[in-house]
C-alpha cells in the first residue's frame, strides 16, 4: 500500500564565513548541528521519506555553496531530495538536478512566469517539478465573485489568495484556480503552505488542504502549522493530504520522524516504518 | 572491481545511481560509447522523463544494447529505463521500445488515486531472483511514475498494488535483463542492497 510521506524541511543559509548552515536547529546531541548534510543523515536514520532543502540565502554565492551541499547530501543519503528557494530559470533547475536533487520547488518565479513550469516539466519531466503555493485566507468574498469560496472551520466563507516573496506580497490570484493551472502546465506535485498557520503550531490549514486534495489529480504536500503528531494525522484524514512537511517540531528534537510515524501507525495511517 | 556502465543518453540525474553503485563497490562509468558498453561487466539503463524523447536518444544504441544483452551479461533498467525494455508504450502516442521483454507500458487509469504514483509502496515478491536476495516481502521502495508495465507472470519478479496490480520488477526470459519501476538509488537501505546484489551478479 502506498504510504503517507513525512518530509522534514531544512532552511539552509550561509553563515558569516560563507559556510552553509541550517537555521533554527536546536538538537543538543548533534556534533555539528548546523551542517545540512549531517542533519539530512540524521533525518534519514529517523525514517524520513523525503527531504526538502530550502535555500533561504538564494543569492549568487549562496547558490554556489548550495550546489556543493546538494552534491554531498546526494552522495550520502539515498532518499529523494527536493530543493527550493530562489529558483528562477531552466538553468537554475538544471544545475540543481545535476548536483543530485530529485525535484525542485518553484514558488514566486512560477507566479511571475507560469511558462517556466511548462517548459521545465517538458524538459525534465513532471515528476521533478514541484510548485510551492503560499496562500492566505481572504474574508472579502463579496467583492470577489470570481474566486473559489471555501468554508472555514467555523462556517465563515473565505477565499485563499496566493502570496509571493515569502508571504510579503499578495497577488489577487485564487489559490485553487492557480493550483489547477499549475497541474495543467505540468507540475508533478504541489507544496501547499498556508500563511495563516505557518509558525503557529496550531495544525495544518485543513479547509484549503482538503479542497486542493479533492480537486487535483497530482499529490499535495501539506505544510505550515504542525505542532504535534496529531496534526499530521488530521492533515492526512481531514485534509486528505498525500504528504506532510514540517520543520520546527523535528528541529527542536521534540519529536523524531519515527515518533510521528508510530503515532500515525497506531491510528491506521499507512506509513513506512 | 566490477566495471558498470551507466548509459548516458542526455536525460536525468545520474549522480545518485552512480553513488549507489560505488557504495556497492563498483567502478562506475557514465558513457554512451558502444565499446565501453560492450566491454562492461554490467550495464544500467537509467531514466526519467518522457518515453518518446528517451527512446529517440537511445535508438542509436539499440544494436549495441542488443549485442550486450545477447552476451548474457546483466543489465538493469530503472524506472523509465525499465519501461523502455518493453515492446511498446502508450505514452505520447504508441511508441516502440527495445522489446527485450514482451509487454506494454500503460497509463494508470483515472480514479480517485493520485497520478503520478509517488512515494514509498510495499512490494510482493512473485519470483525468486538473485537481484532480490535478502529483500523481505513487504519491503518499501520509492516510486514515481504515471505509466506502469503490463507483462506476463513469467516475466514479473515483483508486483505492487496501486489501484491495479502492476509489475514493479521484471526479467527477460534469459534472466540477465532486469528492470525495476521503483528507484533503488532512492529507496534507502533496501535500494542499496538491491544495487549491491546487482553488482554481485556482474
Amino acid at each position: 500500500m502506498l504510504t503517507k510521506r513525512i518530509i522534514p524541511c531544512l532552511d539552509v543559509t550561509l553563515d558569516e564565513e560563507g559556510g552553509t548552515v541550517v537555521k533554527g536547529i536546536e538538537f543538543v546531541d548533534l556534533r555539528k548541528a548546523g551542517d545540512p548534510v549531517e542533519l539530512a543523515k540524521r533525518y534519514n536514520e529517523q525514517g524520513a521519506d523525503e527531504l526538502v532543502f530550502l535555500d533561504i540565502t538564494a543569492s549568487h554565492e549562496g547558490r554556489g555553496t548550495m550546489v556543493k551541499v546538494i552534491e554531498r547530501t546526494a552522495d550520502e543519503v539515498f532518499i529523494p531530495l527536493t530543493v527550493g528557494g530562489g529558483i528562477n530559470s531552466i538553468e537554475d533547475i538544471r544545475q540543481i538536478l545535476r548536483a543530485g536533487a530529485d525535484k525542485v520547488s518553484i514558488n514566486t518565479a512560477a507566479v511571475k512566469n507560469p511558462e517556466l513550469i511548462k517548459e521545465s516539466s517538458e524538459i525534465f519531466g513532471a515528476q521533478c517539478i514541484v510548485t510551492a503555493i503560499d496562500c492566505k485566507r481572504n474574508l472579502d468574498v463579496e467583492n470577489n465573485p470570481d474566486k473559489t469560496i471555501i468554508e472555514l472551520e467555523d462556517g465563515t466563507p473565505a477565499w485563499y489568495e496566493v502570496v509571493i516573496y515569502g508571504g510579503r506580497q499578495p497577488t489577487g490570484i485564487d489559490a485553487v484556480q492557480w493550483a489547477k493551472k499549475v497541474e495543467e502546465l505540468g507540475s508533478g506535485e504541489i507544496l501547499l503552505t498556508s500563511m495563516d498557520r505557518d509558525g503557529t503550531y496550531d495544525g495544518f490549514d485543513i479547509p484549503i488542504t482538503k479542497k486542493l486534495s479533492e480537486e487535483l489529480e497530482i499529490p499535495i504536500i501539506a505544510s505550515g502549522g504542525v505542532g504535534n503528531p496529531e496534526h499530521m494525522y488530521e492533515g492526512f484524514t481531514k485534509g486528505k493530504a498525500d504528504a506532510a512537511l514540517a520543520a520546527s517540531i523535528f528541529h527542536f528534537g521534540k519529536y523524531t520522524v519515527n515518533d510521528v510515524k508510530e503515532h500515525l501507525k497506531e491510528k491506521n495511517i499507512p506509513v513506512r516504518l | 572491481m566490477k566495471k558498470i556502465v551507466i548509459i548516458d543518453y542526455g536525460l536525468g540525474n545520474l549522480r545518485s545511481v552512480r553513488k549507489g553503485l560505488e557504495h556497492a563497490g563498483a567502478d562506475v562509468i557514465i558513457s554512451s560509447d558502444p565499446e565501453e558498453i560492450k566491454n562492461a561487466d554490467g550495464v544500467i539503463l537509467p531514466g526519467v522523463g518522457a518515453f518518446r524523447d528517451a527512446m529517440k536518444n537511445v535508438e542509436v544504441l539499440r544494436s549495441t544494447i542488443d549485442e550486450y544483452v545477447e552476451s548474457g551479461k546483466p543489465m538493469l533498467g530503472i524506472c523509465l529505463g525499465q519501461q523502455m525494455m518493453l515492446s511498446t508504450s502508450e505514452e505520447g502516442g504508441v511508441t516502440e521500445g527495445l522489446d527485450l521483454v514482451k509487454g506494454q507500458v500503460l497509463r494508470f487509469p483515472h480514479s480517485e488515486l493520485k497520478v503520478p504514483h509517488m512515494g514509498w509502496n510495499s512490494i510482493k515478491i512473485t519470483q525468486e531472483h538473485p537481484i532480490f536476495d535478502g529483500i523481505p516481502e513487504g519491503s518499501y521502495v520509492y516510486f514515481v511514475h504515471s505509466y506502469y508495465v503490463d507483462t506476463s507472470d513469467r516475466n514479473t519478479l515483483i508486483s505492487c498494488e496501486y489501484g491495479t496490480e502492476f509489475a514493479a520488477a521484471i526479467v527477460n526470459d534469459a534472466g540477465n535483463v532486469i528492470g525495476t519501476q521503483f528507484h533503488p538509488e532512492k529507496s534507502g537501505d533496501t535500494g542499496l542492497k538491491i544495487l549491491e546484489n546487482f553488482v554481485a551478479m556482474c
